[in-house]
């Protein structure tokens, strides 16, 4: 029998304690024993990017990082973000110019995208493309959504809205 | 007259994109059913081998372990499968089962599955199967596949190959004599995987007391599988119902029935238990479809103008191990041919298809199967004449384009084509991309020792398929699309089409579709697919078929409901119904409303003793489609690449891209766009990066996304897109399909324009992907191009 893990962390706010195996991803972690499977598996050795979460604010791939490393970390999904609203001009400019076709990247992508707005800096669209190239998309061929996200990043540099 | 006039047409949003986007899509690993297991396979690390023995025991007694399978297990609860062709009768294929009894053909064929707790404990327990191997010579190059004393990629075939037939025998001979240039070039085109984002998935549940199965898959036609699991499992057709919930992406790779798969179903029927199987992505590039690697010949005869006289293509297509069930695997040579020069006129053409199995994974449909290929060689082929005549490459097209005069045509490679627009296409492109400028940029750019190449790729695609295709092989697709829509007590619309949608957004054009053809707003309409158990049965989603046959279905079923709701308004208001009209869910005699369509809804459902005794207020219509007198639609358009080559490092830098597509009618404009952007991406992959490379024993070497480079964000450029409308004959939407054409021109317009950039160099490439390498390997032996151009 393999040992088990104790961890205590904050997943989208709500603090919780849970059993781990130490060879169980994030990933897996997030979406079998809390149900969260907003989150995707694609490739499962971090390149696709589909498993983004973000880990004591900082983005990670879900396939990268074990759940037993989560100890007193703060969790966050796109359920999270969603649910605060942090999602949500991101989420409507995606709508509003078809950024997303099937929707398995796109959670991550949302996360990716969540990052470089709260870097807030005044990225041009080349650049974009440069920090959304950790996350693959196969259906939109990217530049929908590079021009959903630029549109959100100018409108949060003139709200002035970024950290 | 109102609103509603404009919603096709209309750049709308999905409403269910807002549900994916924010992590509430129902993908089918996503669920979980109660007594459920989870399988993971033992798979052949050999490309080809007899299996000696099995050893089961440890596994079996592993944590969490709930059963162990080989072949023998699933022998009586599922039969072999194998992917013919009735009119092709000596295409043997060796027979397929869920898991391969006796003898392997390619590396990760799967031949025992453990059933488990958790994926976890499953993979931990393959991991104690012990299989003895009898490795046995792989056949892996196409070419040596064919050779005399070559082993046999299965031991119960007599030949590794599968096909050999001329597509079209025609007289060649007094084309070429008589040419002022002829041009003759091979092409060669890597293996591709078709990958989508998300991997195979199938949660496979039988209810044994009442011998009903479900399964929930990531698929494209439930209603082909139903079929296929009904038959294959002894069950009847009614006790199987497959659900696509959301599916991350298909592209033709989702449309096949994959022996891992069947294997997840047999299990559940073995066991009376749900079964989840859930490819992971390695088992991924060894199982799921491959497509494209293929040789061609290409030659091509023209007058002094540039006036094509005539072409000749071989094709020889490496299909890998199986041809794959149920719809085969010789699709994509066949196609090749057929749309090598279908664009242009051909007074003389003559084509043939080699298929040749290998000790690979199997090929099947990808996006826009073969005429990828035949764009390139003609292109290619094109651009070599104008090359040596002296013409720009825009004018041998438009020398060479099917032209209104000549249409409709059968073409010479035996497609039939009508109502399509290449001139205008090549005009509004050379406009859009400012081909002078262009030009002159190009020219300033060599002068500095940048080397700048433009590719100009016309084509014509085939979509939205008809019974032609697959009702004379005995493959038992259905080409007729459905929709049935019913009026709720809300006055809400509900629409169930047998369209399904990957994310290309079909759901949304049918809505559409229905709103504006019915008369009511685009938010009083809901449309839903699927579940092949309550949808209306058809064929899914492939070739491109969605708008423009399951469009026209909708559009058919809205006609008649509307027809019955202005009779029973008709008979509320004791008017004639020629007198009635409904505008964004109102109904209006000569302007003036009588009642909205909530109002109408409340009385056919809650207070029908208000109407006349003989009225017909049964408010459901189920409608279906399918083209009789077209095989296919056949949609067209061009592609332009704009790129720089970097003659140190071999790299390409892709500058711009532009398409002209002509899909006949656009019913929403924004969702075409994105087809043609993303479909025009795959390409761009397919002609630099992506391949699937094999060692000589057969081994799979790109097996990981780190290795089979797929394109990303920073490396594609923007594209910029237009249409033209030449609408689909013979149906009153006149919509064709367009998820090929963004695949099918890209590879061909990057082709074109990377030879452009070192024609002046005196190199041309060869073979797809350009990687850094090859292009480096053709600037330094500069007579590898293999383009011989003969004045005669």
């Amino acid at each position: 029998m393999v040992e088990i893990v104790q961890i205590n962390l904050t997943v989208n706010g709500v603090k919780t304690r849970k059993q781990v195996e130490p060879r169980q991803h994030l990933i897996d972690f997030l979406r079998t024993e809390l149900g969260l499977t907003g989150s995707h598996t694609g490739c499962e050795h971090g390149v696709c990017g589909a498993c983004s979460v973000r880990v004591d604010g900082k983005i990670v791939r879900g396939c990268l990082m074990l759940a037993a490393q989560l100890d007193g970390a703060e969790v966050e999904t796109i359920e999270g973000v969603v649910e605060s609203g942090e999602a949500g001009e991101l989420i409507e400019a995606f709508v509003a110019g078809n950024a997303l076709q099937c929707g398995f990247c796109t959670p991550g992508m949302l996360l990716t995208a969540a990052e470089i707005l709260a870097e807030g800096k005044p990225l041009g669209r080349d650049e974009i493309r440069n920090e959304l190239s950790g996350n693959i998309c196969r259906c939109t061929g990217y530049q929908s959504i590079v021009d959903a996200v630029k549109t959100v990043l100018v409108k949060t540099i003139e709200d002035g809205k970024a950290r | 007259m109102s609103t509603s006039d404009q919603i096709i047409g209309a750049r709308l949003p999905r409403p269910d994109a807002r549900r994916l986007a924010a992590g509430r899509g129902t993908f089918t690993d996503d669920l979980a059913l109660p007594r459920m297991v989870h399988m993971a396979f033992v798979r052949s690390p050999y490309a080809h081998a007899l299996i000696k023995s099995i050893d089961t025991a440890d596994a079996r007694q592993a944590e969490g372990v709930v059963r162990v399978i080989t072949a023998q297990d699933l022998a009586d609860i599922c039969t072999p499968f194998i992917a013919g062709i009735e009119f092709l009768p000596n295409m043997i294929s060796p027979p397929q089962y869920p898991l391969t009894p006796v003898e392997v053909i390619y590396q990760g064929e799967a031949v025992c599955a453990i059933l488990a707790e958790s994926r976890a404990l499953a993979e931990d327990a393959a991991e104690l199967v012990q299989v003895e191997w009898d490795e046995l010579p792989a056949v892996v190059d196409p070419d040596a596949a064919l050779e005399p004393g070559t082993p046999l990629v299965h031991s119960e075939l007599e030949s590794n190959l599968a096909m050999a037939m001329p597509i079209v025998e025609g007289d060649t001979e007094k084309a070429f004599a008589e040419a002022a240039v002829v041009v003759e070039h091979e092409f060669e085109f890597g293996r591709q995987s078709g990958l989508a984002l998300e991997t195979r998935s199938v949660l496979a549940d039988f209810e044994p007391a009442g011998r009903q199965l479900t399964v929930y898959q990531s698929h494209q036609s439930p209603y082909q599988m139903q079929d296929v699991y009904a038959r294959h499992l002894g069950l009847e057709e009614h006790q199987v119902r497959v659900i696509a919930k959301d599916v991350g992406g298909a592209f033709g790779l989702k449309l096949h029935a994959y022996p891992d798969e069947m294997a997840a179903v047999a299990a559940s029927v073995l066991l009376g238990r749900p079964v989840k199987y859930i490819a992971d992505r390695q088992e991924s590039f060894f199982s799921d479809i491959h497509a494209r690697e293929m040789k061609v010949a290409g030659k091509l005869a023209v007058d002094p103008e540039g006036v094509i006289l005539g072409v000749e293509v071989d094709v020889l297509s490496a299909v890998g191990a199986y041809s794959v069930y149920p719809r085969t695997s010789v699709g994509e040579g066949i196609q090749a041919v057929q749309f090598t020069g279908a664009p242009y006129r051909l007074p003389a053409f003559k084509g043939r298809v080699r298929v040749v199995y290998q000790n690979k994974t199997p090929t099947g449909a990808y996006r826009a199967v073969g005429q990828p290929i035949g764009c390139v060689v003609i292109e290619q082929l094109l651009d070599i004449a104008a090359a040596e005549l002296d013409l720009d490459p825009v004018d041998i097209r438009r020398r060479n384009n099917l032209g209104a005069e000549d249409l409709p045509i059968k073409a010479a490679g035996g497609l039939e084509i009508d109502n399509i627009s290449l001139d205008a296409c090549l005009t509004t492109i050379l406009a859009k991309m400012d081909y002078e400028k262009l030009r002159q940029d190009q020219v300033e750019a060599r002068q500095q020792g940048i080397y700048r190449g433009i590719g100009l790729a016309t084509f014509v695609e085939q979509t939205a398929v008809g019974a032609g295709l697959y009702g004379p092989a005995g493959t038992r697709v259905s080409a007729q699309e459905g929709c049935a829509l019913r009026l709720d007590p809300s006055g809400v619309i509900r629409g169930s089409t047998s369209v399904t949608d990957q994310g290309q957004g079909t759901l949304t054009g049918i809505q559409q579709v229905i709103a504006e053809t019915l008369g009511v707003r685009f938010d009083a309409v809901y449309t839903e697919s699927g579940d092949g158990g309550t949808t209306p049965y058809g064929g899914g989603s492939w070739a491109s078929r969605g708008l423009a046959i399951g469009g026209e279905a909708a559009r058919l079923a809205s006609l008649d409901l509307r027809k019955k709701i202005l009779g029973v308004a008709a008979a509320i208001s004791q008017v004639s119904p020629e007198k009635l009209s409904m505008v964004a869910g109102e109904i209006f005699k000569d302007g003036k409303s009588l009642m909205d369509l909530a109002e109408l809804a409340q009385i056919v459902h809650f207070r029908q003793y208000t109407l006349p005794q003989d009225l017909d207020f049964e408010m459901n219509v189920t409608r279906h489609f399918l083209p009789r007198s077209f095989p296919y639609f056949m949609a067209n358009g061009i592609q332009a690449s704009y790129l720089e080559v970097d003659l140190g490092t071999g790299s390409i830098k892709l500058l711009d891209h532009w398409i002209v597509g002509d899909c006949g009618t656009v019913v929403n404009p924004m969702l075409v766009d994105e087809q043609l952007r993303g479909g025009i991406v795959q390409g761009l992959g397919a002609a630099l990066y992506e391949q699937a490379i094999y060692d000589n024993s057969g081994q799979l070497l790109t097996a990981t996304l780190a290795d089979y480079a797929v394109p990303l964000a920073s490396e594609m450029p923007d594209i910029h897109v237009a249409h033209l409308q030449s609408i689909a004959p013979g149906t009153g939407l006149g919509a064709k399909g367009t998820g090929e054409a963004g695949t099918l021109g890209a590879p061909a317009a990057v082709w074109c324009a990377l030879n452009d950039a070192l024609r002046p160099l005196g190199a041309q490439v060869w073979k797809q992907p350009f990687t850094p390498a090859h292009i480096i390997e053709a600037l330094r032996s500069k007579d590898t191009s293999k383009s011989k151009a003969d004045e005669i």
